[in-house]
């Protein structure tokens, strides 16, 4: 599952030791194993705890997309939950009223989130840092209410929908095959966002992310690159809103709350919010944090979550996998005594 | 006739409220070029320390001239721990440390007076006037804002302190040199800002009971008048407060359902920001790179 750390760490290696190579193909080799252990994990489990661990890949899905836009392009987004709900209302009508298969509904939400993402995004390219986390703050705030007014959302109650069943003649139920569903769309988007960031598109987003005014001076169309950015964001965040549709069975307008968006920046920031597998770690966070934190008190999650914020920003503000790197490094400094002195 | 010049007015009435509001984000923005985003849940939670006053038989006014000044202090000592050590920090660390702190203290306010609604008794009479025009209540709302934008306006302008935060918010640097103490002031925001949102609380909180989310719409309707009066301009944090109070009111009576009227804020705060970003007395920031 450490699919994304990986794909930005050969480069590092390559630059920095004589041995990358090898330590490239033992790479490999352990990313194939963690697939196919997480393939193989939920035959021994409960479906309860396939449920949640396929809602973790979920939310992966969705910081992996914040962290694209945040981390990568340094445009803050406190209304992700904003798009992560456009994804998931349109998988449900399209299932709901249109009888559209569920896998057949990822397309069009992806879709949505990229068109979505663009509109906000060209408006988003005048708004500086803490404007634009006014805006889309506003936009988390309005999203319950929005999806309450219209009638073919299904107003206050939602729309029910009914559970996929798994393709017959594979032996397997339903949890679990969602739960491979979604895992083979998580390891779809891990791939493509470390393709993204690992070339043209990538480097541009980072350079207007760490100097604007030289990363247009180098020739960068930063407008364009910046709108990209969003698009791309808010496309993993709508498919990942699509599968969660398509996993709890029900989209409701209270599901979609600013709690929903916070929790992805809490995820990011957790995680790291400039790294593709930090997204991961952020995802465990969002799915077991608040539900232990529950068992405290109703004011606990919300607690548990500023407190995280406070303290991985002023502590461990690469996050989790973000400090990773830099502690190997340390430790190989602190193993290899010939070579640091 | 009647209804559109009542619904100005209670717009008004409102309009003062979120103009407090904005009036400490300005504060705050102007001091630390930060957005604070716990603002409300800041002023939210001075409230509930003005209700425990209240209910332990505190006179109304001397306990809001309490709560301004355990507020302030309060201001001051989060500006200390929480926000020195970002203050020069990304962007993005200060909107995760102020959304934090919105966390913190909507948690915080949860755990500790529960969620249930409270009535929060006002310390003005409900009584119609002029007609039936506007209420009493409303008249004192707005007549305590005024008087605070007054009393904030001599000290910036009389006051050797006031002058002090002017100089340090606009060049720090150079007031450093000057002998002045920066942090102090910066400090000194922090609290006036606090004090100012307590205020704000505790005029909103008769009309939509307390509870720990009572903030929520109040500030982004704060933050809408903010830009639109222009985030560096407390007269236009005021006058954008009101244009905001306003505007809802009759929107809301007139043109669409008011279940939509947090949207209008967003569409409103869009259209702002991209037709007239520093608002409409604001002044345009100019970086040299």
């Amino acid at each position: 599952m450490n699919d994304g750390t990986a794909a930005t760490a050969p480069e590092k290696l390559a630059a920095g030791g004589r041995a990358a190579p090898r330590i490239g193909a033992w790479r490999r080799f352990a990313v194939a194993a963690l697939i196919v252990l997480a393939a193989a994990l939920p035959f021994g489990l409960s479906n309860y705890q396939v449920f949640e661990l396929t809602q973790v890949m979920i939310y992966a899905i969705a910081v992996l997309g914040l962290n694209i836009l945040t981390g990568y392009n340094g445009q803050i987004s406190l209304g992700h939950g904003g798009f992560f709900a456009a994804g998931a209302y349109t998988a449900a009508v399209l299932m709901h009223r249109y009888g559209v298969p569920y896998w057949a509904t990822l397309p069009p939400a992806a879709l949505v989130g990229f068109a979505l993402g663009l509109l906000f995004g060209l408006p988003a390219l005048r708004f500086e840092g803490p404007y634009l986390a006014l805006v889309t703050l506003a936009m988390a705030v309005a999203t319950p209410q929005t999806l309450k007014y219209f009638s073919w959302t299904g107003g206050n109650q939602g729309l029910n929908l009914a559970k996929p069943s798994p393709p017959p003649g594979l032996g397997i139920d339903r949890d679990r095959w969602l739960y491979l569903f979604v895992f083979v769309v998580l390891l779809v988007a891990i791939r493509i966002a470390a393709n993204l960031l690992n070339g043209r598109t990538g480097r541009a987003w980072m350079a207007i992310r760490d100097h604007p005014i030289a990363a247009a001076a180098m020739g960068i169309d930063t407008a364009r690159y910046k709108t990209l950015a969003f698009g791309t964001s808010t496309l993993f965040t709508a498919v990942a809103g699509a599968l969660s549709a398509i996993v709890v069975g029900f989209v409701a307008p209270e599901s979609f709350s600013l709690f929903l968006s916070v929790s992805f920046l809490v995820g990011s920031a957790v995680g790291g919010i400039a790294t593709i597998g930090g997204a991961i770690v952020g995802g465990f966070f969002i799915e077991f944090v608040p539900n232990f934190a529950n068992d405290i008190s109703d004011a606990a999650p919300w607690a548990i979550y500023g407190l995280a914020m406070l303290l991985f920003m002023y502590a461990m503000p690469r996050g989790v996998v973000g400090s990773l790197g830099p502690l190997a490094a340390w430790l190989r400094a602190r193993l290899r005594p010939g070579r640091s002195r | 006739m009647h209804l559109f010049l009542q619904q100005v007015c209670s717009g008004l009435a409102s309009g003062a409220i979120y103009a407090s509001l904005a009036l400490a984000l300005v504060m705050i923005y102007r001091a630390t070029d930060l957005i604070n985003f716990a603002q409300g849940e800041m002023a939210m939670f001075s409230t509930y320390i003005a209700w425990m006053l209240v209910n332990a038989a505190v006179p109304f006014w001397a306990a809001f001239v309490l709560t301004l000044i355990v507020s302030f202090i309060g201001g001051m000592v989060i500006e200390r721990i929480v926000i020195r050590p970002v203050e020069n920090a990304p962007v993005l660390a200060a909107v995760v440390v102020t959304i934090g702190l919105l966390l913190i203290f909507n948690a915080l306010a949860g755990w500790l007076f529960t969620y249930t609604l409270q009535e929060f008794p006002s310390p003005f009479p409900d009584r119609p006037l002029l007609g039936a025009l506007l209420t009493t209540r409303d008249l004192g709302v707005i007549a305590v804002t005024l008087v605070m934008l007054a009393l904030l306006f001599v000290f910036f302008r009389f006051t050797a302190t006031g002058l002090a935060m002017r100089a340090a918010a606009q060049n720090p640097a150079s007031a450093r040199l000057c002998g002045i103490r920066v942090g102090r002031m910066l400090a000194i925001g922090w609290g006036l800002a606090a004090a100012i949102g307590a205020t704000a609380g505790i005029m909103v909180a008769p009309i939509l009971f307390l509870d720990p989310n009572m903030m929520g719409g109040v500030l982004l309707y704060a933050f809408t008048g903010a830009l639109l009066g222009g985030i560096t301009s407390p007269v236009g944090a005021v006058v954008g407060g009101l244009i905001v109070g306003v505007t809802e009111n009759l929107v809301g009576t007139y043109l669409i359902a008011s279940q939509l009227k947090l949207t209008i804020a967003l569409v409103l705060i869009i259209v702002v920001l991209v037709f007239r970003p520093n608002g409409l007395f604001g002044t345009a920031m100019v970086r040299r790179v």
